[in-house]
């Protein structure tokens, strides 16, 4: 490339207490690139991302802007040097609608007093909505948008900051694939406008498709940069894990026996309603739909972290009615929630607390936590799933992504969870971690548990699921063998209405 | 040599990671080198029985604040308390007092367990934010407290009821015992029980809580319950050092108790700390306290050096922690 390098980076290098989490990376971004950042879980992708959005200070090392070099002791500094960083925790303020976040800290004022002028602020939003060809309503508030919708309103908020430099991590680990398509648009028309994009995923077949370069880093270190015609899914990986993964997905030797569960006319007004299915000992049933089909909503219920109106749950012969999850939980199920964060993990509690907090209570004696046994049920875990961790005591917020969702499966294990629920449990995890998770899931159930995994990834079901259910707008439109399925006939039994015959709704 | 080494690098990272401890350290070498007097057994004692009331106090606070919430009602509850022992000790006849002063500590922590289970039954059940509960219960505490004296205090109790506030066992003293068993008692439950990890639990995200099978309206009441006994208590040793019921006694505890827990270095928004924190606040402010007494200063400017005081401890606090 002959242009001049919009931002460059020099050795930078971070350690935190354990880990050097980057050592010594170099890379260079040009203007009107869309730049892919991949690698595992815990390669140092979100922790270079971070020290260039000003949130971490860098131990050593150089970052250039525009030839110059540039400290940034905050996420200000970095800012005002046109760099926009977008987080995967979203940063809108739920209360307020969708023209106030948009504007927010750049309101449009009265004259030079205090005052918001309304008018100029909702002309302003309306713009930003435009030039990024997005149809949403101005004054809804953004705790009523789905998850999906407040994404690509974050994304627009970013964008329209006039950056020159905008990183996206991990951003459409919430979109569905229209919407990626309407990111992908955005994206493109940035980059048409000069502007440099970071783009940090797992999704390797998205990256392939936006990408102009793509950097590789493992284990903190600068692996190498490619160009997207270099650039092939398998060398990725190889790249990535130092080692080609073969049979990714390795749903081989399985033992389905007898029925597990029934659920029956399971109802909960307005997510879902009347559904019923079997799940059997040995067996992963998956649950496809939209995000917003009520998937998550049925799982949830099942749980008894919500309550359903009406329906049966039978667990082996016998009606079950929790009342709470701590229920639940006595009778053997397991739940890994959507969002490990904030559903998953205590992030402020030690990677041993974690996993044993679900089964403390059953070993305690006298009241006392069982610090023996934690100790070795933490062993135990920790090593079975390789959990990357500097030490059992660390905190949880420390850890990796992958390695964290391999601690919510752990705490479930912990508890010898008969029936396992799954919601999305790869969102967001490097692909090593996934063939792990992957080939937990296959000894999970050969040892005679059950599975039940919601998840928006065709691929995944298709290669993990023994059985799939369909589910469309809260209702149950298929229920079919792995071997019957495709990618084509779920995406379509997901979307369109049966009663008009495949026609895609739009 | 290298012992030597290790040593000084395992004290650097004590004064390093313990700032409030260096703090408080260098705060009573000052004071001792205005005051001598200061390092005499008999004040270090004094020092005690000053905190010895909020430390019960705080202690329940201390409960409170790391499961995610807030207790206001605490200094109404324990003049409520005191109020209810007084009162029932003065119908009683002298020669049965120690009778008597069981049934009145019983019907106290009775008080307290009702009370403060009030507020967490509002508070889990019917999702009242703390804050507000608490702050009704604070005002009706109070309120109760008055109408049962008319806002008389109560006199002529026998003088042997004085036994719990002003009596010693050896050289300690009575109350500065229950402190430490009180102290002792929640640090283990806290730190080692089931139940104290859930209230670290909730206090750090409810949501997971729940869905890791623990019920989190049990633990938020039996929080608040905890609060209210442990406010009886102190109900109970504070009118025995009085020797007296006042309705308007405890004024302001609550504020007392939440300054030494959030002072030493417990976070107000739950999921951290511990009683050990909770402990170096509460001398902190005996402390601080105590030296002013004893450099005499005007009550007016102890109040005045105290916030100041509180409010440089906590900032070099924060300093320290956004560095690390």
């Amino acid at each position: 490339m002959d242009k001049k390098p919009l931002v460059e980076i020099e050795k930078i290098s971070k350690k935190f207490p354990g880990v050097q989490a980057l050592d010594q990376v170099s890379v260079s971004f040009f203007p009107g690139e869309v730049h892919a950042i991949i690698g595992e879980n815990g390669a140092g992708k979100s922790t270079l991302i971070k020290i260039i959005g000003g949130v971490y200070q860098k131990d050593g090392g150089k970052i250039k802007i525009k030839g110059k070099e540039c400290l940034f002791n905050d996420v200000n500094q970095a800012k005002k040097s046109g760099i926009s960083v977008i987080h995967q925790e979203l940063s809108l303020i739920p209360d307020l609608s969708v023209a106030e976040n948009l504007c927010l800290g750049r309101e449009p004022r009265l004259g030079n007093s205090g005052f918001i002028n309304k008018r100029a602020m909702r002309k302003m939003a309306k713009r930003i909505l435009r030039t990024m060809e997005l149809k949403i309503d101005l004054d809804v508030i953004i705790r009523n948008l789905s998850t999906a919708d407040r994404q690509i309103i974050e994304i627009a908020r970013a964008v329209s900051q006039k950056a020159m430099f905008v990183i996206m991590d991990e951003p459409t680990s919430s979109l569905s694939s229209r919407e990626i398509g309407t990111l992908f648009k955005i994206i493109k028309k940035l980059k048409n406008n000069g502007v440099c994009v970071i783009y940090v995923s797992h999704i390797l077949s998205e990256v392939l498709e936006i990408a102009d370069r793509i950097t590789v880093l493992k284990d903190g270190c600068f692996v190498r940069t490619l160009s997207a015609s270099e650039a092939k899914e398998n060398l990725l990986v190889k790249l990535m894990v130092g080692r080609e993964i073969k049979d990714y997905f390795s749903r081989k030797e399985k033992t389905i026996g007898g029925i597990v569960l029934e659920v029956r006319n399971l109802t909960r007004d307005p997510y879902f309603s009347d559904i019923s299915f079997i799940l059997r000992k040995g067996e992963i049933l998956g649950i496809s739909g939209l995000v917003g089909s009520g998937r998550t909503e049925l799982i949830r219920s099942i749980f008894a972290a919500d309550q359903f109106d009406k329906g049966e749950i039978i667990l082996i012969n016998k009606k079950v009615a929790f009342k709470s999850p701590e229920e639940a939980i006595k009778n053997g199920f397991g739940f890994v929630p959507e969002d490990r964060r904030l559903q998953g993990l205590i992030l402020e509690a030690s990677v041993k607390h974690n996993i044993s907090l679900p089964s403390i209570s059953a070993t305690a004696k006298f009241g006392f936590v069982n610090t023996t046994w934690e100790q070795k049920i933490c062993e135990k875990y920790v090593k079975k799933l390789k959990i990357r961790t500097p030490t059992f005591n660390s905190l949880t917020r420390s850890i990796s992504g992958g390695n964290q969702q391999k601690i919510v499966v752990a705490k479930w294990l912990a508890a010898i969870s008969k029936i396992m629920l799954l919601d999305e449990p790869t969102r967001g995890i490097d692909v090593n971690s996934k063939s792990e998770l992957y080939s937990l899931m296959n000894s999970f159930t050969k040892e005679g548990g059950s599975i039940i995994m919601v998840s928006s990834e065709l691929p995944e079901i298709l290669g993990v699921a023994d059985r799939i259910l369909v589910i469309r707008e809260g209702k149950l439109t298929a229920n079919i063998d792995r071997k019957d399925a495709t990618e084509e006939k779920i995406m379509m039994l997901a979307s369109t209405s049966k009663n008009n015959g495949y026609e895609v709704k739009q | 040599m290298k012992d030597v080494r290790k040593v000084i690098e395992k004290i650097a990272l004590i004064i390093r990671k313990q700032t409030l401890i260096v703090i408080l350290f260098c705060l009573a070498v000052i004071i001792s080198i205005i005051q001598p007097r200061f390092l005499l057994p008999q004040n270090l004692i004094n020092v005690l029985i000053q905190i010895a009331i909020n430390a019960l106090i705080a202690t329940g606070m201390t409960f409170v604040i790391i499961s995610g919430g807030i207790d206001l009602s605490v200094g109404s509850i324990t003049a409520l308390c005191g109020i209810v022992a007084t009162a029932i000790i003065v119908k009683m006849p002298e020669i049965i007092i120690f009778q008597s002063f069981l049934l009145s500590l019983t019907i106290s922590v009775i008080v307290g367990f009702i009370t403060g289970g009030f507020s967490g039954f509002v508070i889990s059940k019917l999702n009242v934010p703390p804050f507000m509960a608490t702050l009704a219960m604070m005002s009706i505490a109070r309120g109760f407290a008055f109408v049962y004296t008319q806002g008389r205090p109560i006199y002529g109790l026998p003088e042997s009821f004085s036994w719990i506030g002003q009596d010693y066992i050896g050289f300690i003293p009575v109350v500065v015992i229950i402190m430490a068993i009180v102290l002792l008692s929640a640090h283990i439950i806290l730190a080692r029980t089931v139940f104290g990890r859930r209230v670290y639990a909730i206090g750090s995200n409810e949501e997971v809580a729940k869905l890791c099978g623990i019920n989190v309206s049990k633990i938020k009441f039996i929080v608040y319950v905890i609060s209210g006994i442990l406010s009886a208590f102190a109900g109970v040793c504070l009118a025995s050092r009085l020797i007296t019921g006042q309705p308007n006694a405890a004024v302001g505890y609550e504020l007392n108790a939440i300054a030494a827990v959030v002072m030493g270095g417990n976070s107000l928004s739950g999921g951290k700390g511990g009683i050990g924190k909770t402990i170096v606040g509460l001398l902190a402010i005996g402390i601080i306290n105590n030296g002013l007494n004893l450099m005499r200063v005007s009550s007016y400017w102890q109040s005045i050096t105290m916030g100041a005081i509180i409010l440089t401890a906590i900032i070099i606090d924060q300093y320290r922690k956004k560095t690390d």
